[in-house]
């Protein structure tokens, strides 16, 4: 069982020599989003709506800083953090104020380990020949596994009626009294742009270059390269969060340059794929399953009637 | 917790959770308990059989497969696309522990309906055999599946709980079979069903116990809010029930109704108990950051990269 679903593993994963695609295969792409040049002005959040077609999921205040959309979901695949904070920008203090408002473009990760695609019940999440990870919203059926499964939130269920979804008519779920459109979404890495040769919305849009796309490993070479000016001039907390492709997740298809640790900005500072223990879980089960079937049988021995 | 914090003690984004709830709804607790039902009473209902206990094998038989007939439509049903159902079975995916799922009760409760049905006309005796032979070779995995299914997931309370979930659902699932079997049957056919609710229930007490052990603070969604009052409630019913199946079930047939019926409302406050801690431990970013980070500087993480040197500077005082 272990080694079947090591090979099954191997499979959904996206290293350069997976040869799924064959002629078709493409360079793994994705973002290096460069939070140090942010300057929270949501462009990528508005250029990914619009592209994308995501309909409007409300419109709040919440008091928290200049960020009125919270987190990712089904509605937001582009997400600007901001963080006001009692800290120098950089780390000798000298000629900057005790201040600084951190800005921070979240986005889907596009994992080399990706839990949702690996637990999906549908294969509607997919591999592209890019190296990203996608919904296929005609095969999706809104079981909901991958929004748990995901460590990072991405995923949500669409709870929006489905008429007020471009692309979308009310069918037979309405008859069987759902009103909303009841799949879930993500970032697709706009893959119907890479099709066209065109660079997602987000990063088109981006008037500061936070927001980088392009091969990925050309991306990591270049956040390298950054992350030691950066430490030349002496930055308070940088650091390059998703791109060792040892981590828990085999490294991310979007990874980020970040100004203090992860779960500042609502990042895990340690994610690891849900999946990595699945071959010890289902070995687990079977014992369980093996014991539980001799207990029942038990119950018939153990009598004195 | 309620803002971000730069000092010593966990920090997050304005107290937002860092991973999503789960969207399912009550469909899915209530799933847990009657695929539980109906992989346990396959499993009796055959035993049974092969031990000449006919009222028992018959009364399991029929537990089980309506137990079965309801499970897919509860799954069906919290679906957000329910039209689009048999997508699930156009794939086997052994990474899916949902789509293995689908498969096994697809399995199971074709088996023990057909094996049902039959009975039932009183006609094609090897045929239905074979559908009870099947109904029990795929019941034991129905009965702990779910276990693996909630562990899967990036839920603190639930992954971190995978080595007993399994085994707290199986001991769950049989207390409730052999529970519901006493219901129906008169005390005198029903000595397997009552030691195996009892000794489901004493197992699954155990099973609890080592989970919270091994959960330490994750666990304690356990103790709070609505996970904190079903599990109270779950060990009250079940407990009580099986007291009274033991100490009275024997003799009389008001007390094994009255038992059966609490273990049963145990079992099912159970499920719901654990559907409910992975909601609250999702919401709580403190569950998903904290052992992260303690592992984190533990073991040391490959998931942020710092400049090199970068201690040197700090200890530069700066």
């Amino acid at each position: 069982m272990s080694s079947v679903l090591a090979d099954l593993l191997q499979k959904t994963g996206a290293p350069a020599e997976s040869h799924t695609y064959g002629d078709e295969q493409q360079q793994r792409v994705g973002f290096f989003t460069d939070t140090s040049v942010c300057i929270g002005c949501k462009a990528c959040e508005v250029a990914c709506k619009e592209w994308n077609m995501i309909p409007e999921d409300g419109l709040e205040w919440t008091g928290e800083s200049y960020d009125n959309t919270s987190a990712l979901g089904a509605n937001t695949w582009r997400h600007v953090a901001f963080i006001e904070q009692d800290k120098p920008l950089h780390g000798n203090g000298d000629g900057t104020t005790g201040l600084r408002w951190l800005m921070e473009s979240d986005v889907c990760k596009h994992c080399t380990h990706a839990a949702c695609l690996d637990v999906c019940p549908t294969g509607a999440l997919f591999r592209t020949e890019f190296g990203t990870v996608v919904v296929q919203e005609d095969i999706c059926n809104g079981c909901g596994y991958c929004v748990p499964a995901c460590p990072f939130g991405v995923l949500d269920k669409r709870h929006i009626a489905s008429d007020a979804n471009v692309g979308h008519k009310p069918d037979l779920a309405a008859g069987l009294g759902k009103k909303e459109d009841g799949r879930v979404w993500k970032c697709t890495l706009c893959y119907d742009r890479l099709k066209g040769g065109h660079e997602p919305a987000c990063a088109k849009a981006c008037p500061t270059k936070s927001i980088q796309f392009g091969p990925l490993d050309e991306l990591r070479e270049r956040a390298d390269a950054r992350l030691a000016k950066l430490h030349a001039e002496d930055w308070n907390g940088a650091q390059l969060y998703g791109r060792d492709p040892d981590d828990g997740v085999g490294g991310f298809g979007a990874f980020f340059l970040l100004l203090d640790d992860p779960e500042v900005y609502g990042l895990p500072p340690d994610p690891v794929v849900t999946t990595k223990h699945l071959g010890a879980m289902w070995e687990n089960m079977a014992a369980a399953a093996a014991v539980f079937a001799v207990g029942i049988v038990g119950a018939f021995v153990g009598g004195r009637s | 917790m309620s803002v971000t914090k730069t000092g010593g003690e966990l920090r997050s984004y304005y107290g937002r959770p860092v991973i999503k709830e789960p969207t399912w709804t009550w469909e899915i607790p209530v799933y847990f308990f009657t695929g539980g039902l109906s992989g346990a009473s396959s499993v009796l209902s055959l035993s049974a059989k092969l031990f000449g206990n006919e009222k028992l094998a018959r009364t399991s038989l029929y537990l089980g497969a309506a137990a079965d007939v309801v499970s897919p439509a509860l799954l069906v049903s919290d679906l957000g696309r329910p039209e689009r159902f048999h997508h699930m079975l156009r794939v086997f995916k052994v990474t899916s522990p949902m789509n293995v799922g689908a498969w096994i009760l697809f399995l199971n409760g074709g088996a023990s309906n057909t094996a049902a049905v039959l009975e039932l006309l009183g006609i094609l005796r090897p045929v239905k055999l074979m559908a009870e032979l099947v109904a029990a070779l795929f019941g034991p995995p129905l009965a702990t599946y779910t276990g693996v299914l909630v562990a899967d997931t990036a839920v603190p309370v639930w992954h971190e709980a995978r080595q007993e979930l399994p085994w707290l659902f199986g001991a769950s699932a049989a207390a409730s079979a052999g529970a519901a079997a006493c219901v129906f049957l008169a005390p005198e056919d029903a000595g397997p069903a009552r030691r195996l609710a009892v000794g489901g229930v004493v197992a699954e007490g155990a099973l609890v116990h080592a989970m919270q052990l091994r959960l330490g603070e994750v666990g304690e969604v356990y103790h709070q809010g609505q996970a904190g009052k079903l599990s109270w409630a779950a060990k009250s019913l079940a407990g009580t029930g099986a007291l009274l199946l033991a100490r009275r079930g024997k003799r009389s047939r008001r007390a094994a109704v009255l038992g059966g019926a609490m273990v049963c409302a145990g079992e099912l406050c159970l499920r719901f108990a654990v559907f409910k801690a992975g909601f609250q431990s999702a919401r709580d970013p403190k569950y998903t950051v904290g052992p992260q980070r303690e592992r984190a500087s533990r073991d040391g993480t490959k998931a942020t990269t710092k400049p090199r040197g970068a201690a040197g500077a700090a200890a530069r005082g700066t």
